[in-house]
């Protein structure tokens, strides 16, 4: 049974595109995203990862098994806006996800269309921008923002339609160091100031070091799940999917053959610094 | 010997309008023929600008480009023929692909520059093979092809010129880990067969690192550094300054000498950083 805390579970979800005759792009995957918690789904292309995000919000519908949204399940036509209206999804190029020419035309786009007052829109536009920590560039023309900016006002564009979870498909991937820090930061705080449930596909480790959860997705099925620390630490394995752990990570990994006493779950180069200083300890110099 | 030769390069952008932009202001440098050099800096720092002036796209608003010690510019009517010899892969080159065919639109260059149907032929393979596009896909519409392939044959259209300069704006953007390694081993090879000279314009300090023998850093339009690759990656705090971070574990040894410990800083991937450590775990007996 779906319980009341389950933002999104999928069960025993299967897909295939029409058509193709290939293998299916999705295998029995089966996964909870608890209500408040940041997920992050790793996986290289072509791995299934940005097929499950369009099953989260019924882009995509199921062809074996089921998604439920809030319990709701996907394939239930007439509430499909419901299920939209609580599940955002943001994409990949920021310049595909922008509407209008002024940024809080931009954000108001989503609330106006489902015609709630203008007092309402006004409200939520500012709400939406301050979460993105873009309400300064309200009357800035979109076009002429950076990508992190137009990322974050596509983002706020999710905000304002109040959803209970977003799902970020690479959100950073087209993005200097700059505009990837500034999205993830506000991805971070979407998620733990304002409370809401975080699915964040990627294929850097880096960035998925920060969600509480790390799935891992190969060939349409989920092949770790666990915390960073649990899944940073098949270093091994993550390579064999073409995926690769952070440089601290790994360097500590291939020193523990022949110093066993080193941790395996190193996330940083804080804590690789520290165990390598560990190690000399008491050595005499 | 020097092959591409920068003075004084400056680009105004709208000049003598109230939307005046200097993009790059007197940029100075020397790329050694066979080099392979790393070009870091912020969006917006002026590395676009600066390398669309090396194949003649862009023409300076003062200074000059010297490719074997000539003026590119010095006969206007030639610069197609430069941009043959200098080939730019822009940034999602894949978005250009328009051929019907993959091998059509790898061929595209060949003939352009006049080349015979036998050599235009072996180039389009040569190519291809050298950038994992097998022959199965040559008959393919490009439209039918992942991201990656895509991304793939588009580098592979401007090897096919055999171009003796090769510039890549951020080739690898958008790639996961795997399609960033291939297509950097293509690169790589160019390199190395052909002898050819690379620019490398990346985010990645880290494939920076693992390809590159110098670095150029850009900011605000100059640049702020320009030397070896040990040269630039040691000084971590200066680059912290401009925003930009070093490779992971050059962080790491970083924070090991700050405590005493007696390790290299010039250390920029894993495989250095492994070795250093195992030599220093020798020295100390903590294994054999």
């Amino acid at each position: 049974m779906n319980k009341t805390e389950d933002m999104i579970q999928t069960i025993e979800l299967g897909f295939s595109y029409p058509g193709e005759g290939g293998a299916p792009v999705l295998q029995g995957v089966s996964l909870t995203v608890e209500r408040g918690s940041f997920v992050a789904v790793l996986g290289h292309n072509g791995s299934g990862k940005s097929t499950l995000a369009k099953q989260m919000n019924a882009v995509l519908l199921p062809t074996e098994g089921k998604v439920l949204v809030e319990g709701i399940d996907t394939r239930e036509e007439a509430r499909v806006f419901e299920v939209r209206q609580k599940v955002g999804l943001a994409f990949q190029n920021p310049d595909n996800q922008i509407v209008a020419t002024i940024v809080e035309e931009d954000v108001a786009f989503a609330p106006e269309n489902l015609n709630i007052p203008q007092e309402e829109t006004a409200r939520r536009v500012e709400y939406a921008l301050r979460a993105v920590d873009m309400w300064e560039y309200r009357t800035h023309s979109a076009h002429q923002l950076s990508g992190g900016q137009k990322q974050r006002v596509a983002i706020a564009g999710i905000i304002a339609m109040m959803p209970h979870c977003i799902v970020l498909d690479e959100p950073t991937a087209m993005l200097d160091p700059v505009g990837r820090e500034e999205v993830l930061s506000t991805v971070r705080r979407l998620n733990r100031e304002n409370g809401i449930t975080i699915v964040m596909i990627t294929h850097y480790m880096k960035e998925a070091a920060m969600a509480d959860r790390v799935v891992v997705m190969d060939k349409g099925k989920v092949v770790l799940d666990g915390t960073p620390r649990e899944v940073f630490s098949e270093v091994d394995y993550l390579e064999s999917l073409g995926l690769e752990a952070p440089q601290a990570t790994t360097l500590i990994h291939r020193l523990r053959g022949d110093c066993p006493s080193l941790p395996a779950d190193v996330l940083d180069e804080e804590e690789a610094a520290q165990a390598i200083l560990h190690l000399f300890e008491g050595v005499a110099g | 010997m020097s092959r591409l030769e920068v003075k004084g390069l400056t680009h105004v952008y709208s000049k003598g309008t109230p939307f005046e932009r200097t993009a790059i202001e007197d940029l100075n440098f020397t790329v050694e023929s066979g080099g392979f050099v790393g070009i870091i800096g912020h969006t917006g720092s002026g590395k676009s600008t600066m390398v669309q002036h090396l194949n003649g796209l862009m023409k300076p608003t003062s200074g000059q480009v010297l490719l074997d010690g000539k003026d590119i510019w010095e006969k206007p009517e030639e610069i197609r023929a430069l941009r043959f010899r200098v080939g730019l892969v822009f940034q999602y080159p894949e978005y250009q692909l328009f051929e019907e065919t993959v091998y059509k639109d790898i061929s595209f260059g060949p003939r352009n520059m006049g080349l015979e149907e036998r050599e235009i032929d072996a180039r389009v393979r040569e190519a291809a093979l050298l950038c994992g596009v097998g022959d199965e896909l040559l008959e393919r519409s490009p439209f039918e092809l992942s991201g990656g392939q895509r991304r793939r044959v588009a580098i592979a259209g401007v090897l096919a010129m055999q171009p003796e300069v090769l510039i890549m704006d951020e080739p690898t953007a958008g790639l996961d880990p795997r399609g960033r390694d291939e297509i950097l081993s293509h690169v790589h090879r160019y390199h190395e067969q052909r002898g050819a000279t690379v620019l490398l314009v990346s985010h990645s300090m880290e494939d920076v690192a693992r390809h590159a023998t110098s670095v150029l850093v850009m900011e605000h339009g100059k640049i702020a550094m320009h030397g070896s690759v040990s040269e630039v990656f040691s000084r971590g705090e200066r680059l912290s300054e401009l925003g930009l971070a070093v490779p992971q574990v050059t962080a790491v040894f970083a924070r090991l000498a700050r405590a005493g410990l007696p390790v290299p800083t010039d250390v920029f991937t894993v495989e250095q950083g492994e070795a250093a450590l195992r030599r220093l775990l020798r020295e100390r007996g903590v294994i054999s």
